[in-house]
């Protein structure tokens, strides 16, 4: 029977204090450095049940169960991380942490600085996917664990996915990206500015310093973005073109349509738990974020990065499309990599890694069973 | 002898004419069964590739490594002779493009296995001469307007086939204990070959 990990708390992992710092990619230096972290499970005595989840653009390290017994919510990706679920927690040990550049407790443009006593906003340095897994490998590290048996996550998070098997690997044993891709299409740099633009025209944003609790430009930043999450079909299934409390069109600019009202409630409670300025830095991580850039090419970038990858896609969606996952599965073929790879029927659009849940479980219930001799 | 015998028959046979420790790609590899035989029989390093995603699930479960694709889009994305063997084992009916996808399998493949159900066999031969009707059958259980076998051969029409272009057959194999008449008798066809 599936169950819930049940009541978790949030942890803190503080590094890089002065005089240390964790080097950025941009040349900059960060110091000190907060990750906050979740964990389920327990860490066996081989320390080889170990497994990182890495999260999306809105995301947090709150991954499953709940923060307390009353809490509504459970965490961003609860459908898979339990006992007898995908991530099995009575067989391993799942970690969590919010990304460098977050809103969520780890150090980000809303964290305080001691030089000021003021939050850093737009001075906060600009950060890189491989900066936030070079913070995370530092959490890794301190948890005393030499190999993880698998990182795993969507969109983002299987940005860094990508980048642990190309900075650290050495420190796994496989590898689980899903509806991901090795370089953000010139489509997704667009809707990432549209977005960023929408916050930085917004005159209450002021120019960072903003104290205004919902923050108009990043409500219609959200409202881009849940439109790029979802697809065609998914929207016509959810809306079609139903009306909002109404017989009849208004002939005026209120709200007529069901999917308008949608946005707007999705823009408008996403103000009220993200901060503006973080998704200004993780949207141009995300930008970026190009291994063949890095590395050359695709196929260099991976050289050195024999571990095991199930690679998963979605049929629908078009923001991280199926063909981009499967340039990096033609790059791990080339070189001789244990790669699977398979693309999801589904209708869902790029938020499919969220609601996809028997087939997921299926496959990646397989993929870690074939992996049970590293973990005995 | 039933469907499920000469199947197995078969597999027998391949899992002797692999060699030990090759690369193998298998082309539309079901839920990886014959891999997984030939991972532990032959300790080959095997690939497979299928469409079915359920069938995707199933092999990544067992241990086998599979890319989902459609074999219809060619093999583009694998170099010459990046496998030993290259194995279409009872598709090559089904595919789109016959010529092409046994040409891209010699490129790719330094050897190539393919079988496939013999459309000469007595038993389609007697349906269709008496009765004037399109065999259905265990081989052929399907109507002619929900079939997926779109490319019906026989085994003579193979052995001619890659007489035609350049292809040596290095082994074939027959389910007929008459051992005479294979064409007639054999439900299946089994061959191994390369690249002239």
């Amino acid at each position: 029977m599936d169950q819930s990990v049940g009541v978790v708390k949030t942890q803190s992992f503080e590094f890089a204090k002065a005089p240390d710092f964790l080097p950025l990619d941009s040349g900059e230096k960060l110091s000190p450095v907060t990750l906050a972290y979740e964990t389920y499970g327990n860490l066996n005595a081989k320390k080889s049940n170990a497994i990182l989840i890495c999260h999306a653009l809105s995301g947090d390290a709150h991954v499953a169960g709940k923060h307390s017994a009353d809490d509504e919510k459970t965490g961003w990706w609860d459908m898979m991380i339990g006992p007898g679920k995908a991530f099995d927690t009575n067989r391993y040990f799942v970690i969590c942490s919010n990304v460098i550049g977050g809103c969520k407790g780890s150090t980000g443009p809303g964290s305080i600085r001691s030089q000021t006593g003021k939050p850093y906003a737009l001075e906060f340095p600009v950060i890189t996917v491989r900066d936030m897994v070079r913070a995370q490998k530092t959490l890794i590290d301190s948890l005393n664990i030499e190999k993880l048996l698998t990182v795993v996550g969507g969109s983002l998070g299987g940005m860094q996915v990508l980048q642990w098997a190309v900075s650290f690997p050495e420190r796994l044993v496989s590898l689980i990206p899903i509806a991901t891709t090795h370089r953000l299409s010139a489509q997704g740099i667009a809707l990432n500015e549209v977005q960023r633009q929408a916050i930085l025209h917004d005159p209450d944003w002021n120019k960072g310093k903003y104290t205004k609790e919902t923050l108009t430009g990043l409500s219609i930043a959200r409202m881009i973005g849940h439109i790029s999450y979802l697809s065609d079909e998914a929207m016509h299934h959810k809306f079609g073109r139903e009306l909002r409390n109404k017989e009849k069109f208004g002939y005026d600019f209120s709200t007529d349509f069901e999917v308008e009202s949608y946005l707007h409630h999705q823009g408008i409670a996403f103000t009220k738990r993200f901060d503006a300025n973080s998704y200004l830095y993780m949207t141009k991580a995300m930008d970026y974020f190009d291994l063949a850039g890095q590395y050359g090419s695709l196929k260099e970038a991976f050289r050195q990065s024999k571990i095991k990858y199930l690679v998963i896609s979605f049929s629908s969606d078009w923001l991280f499309p199926p063909y981009q996952s499967l340039e990096v599965v033609q790059a791990l073929k080339i070189n001789n990599h244990d790669v699977s790879y398979c693309e999801i029927k589904s209708a869902y659009g790029h938020d499919a890694f969220l609601v996809e849940r028997e087939q997921l479980t299926r496959l990646i219930h397989g993929f870690l069973k074939s992996l049970e001799s590293y973990v005995a | 002898m039933s469907l499920e015998r000469t199947l197995l028959k078969n597999k027998f046979k391949i899992l002797d004419m692999v060699e030990p420790q090759a690369r193998v790609l298998d082309l539309g590899c079901g839920n990886g069964e014959l891999l997984k035989l030939l991972k532990e029989k032959k300790n080959i390093k095997g690939y497979g590739v299928e469409i079915d995603e359920n069938h995707i699930i199933e092999c990544v479960s067992n241990n086998i490594s599979v890319i989902q694709g459609n074999l219809d889009k060619g093999l583009h994305d694998y170099g010459d002779h990046s496998f030993d063997y290259c194995l279409l084992i009872q598709t090559l009916q089904v595919v789109y493009k016959p010529k092409i996808i046994i040409q891209e399998m010699l490129r790719v493949g330094r050897k190539a296995i393919i079988s496939f159900p013999n459309f000469a066999y007595w038993k389609n031969r007697t349906r269709l001469f008496f009765w004037g009707r399109m065999p259905v059958n265990k081989e052929f259980p399907y109507s002619w307007f929900d079939t997926p076998n779109i490319h019906m051969l026989t085994i003579e029409d193979f052995r001619e086939f890659c007489h035609q272009n350049g292809i040596i057959i290095l082994e074939e194999f027959y389910i007929n204990s008459m051992k005479i008449f294979n064409n007639s008798f054999s439900p299946t066809g089994l061959f191994l070959i390369k690249k002239d």
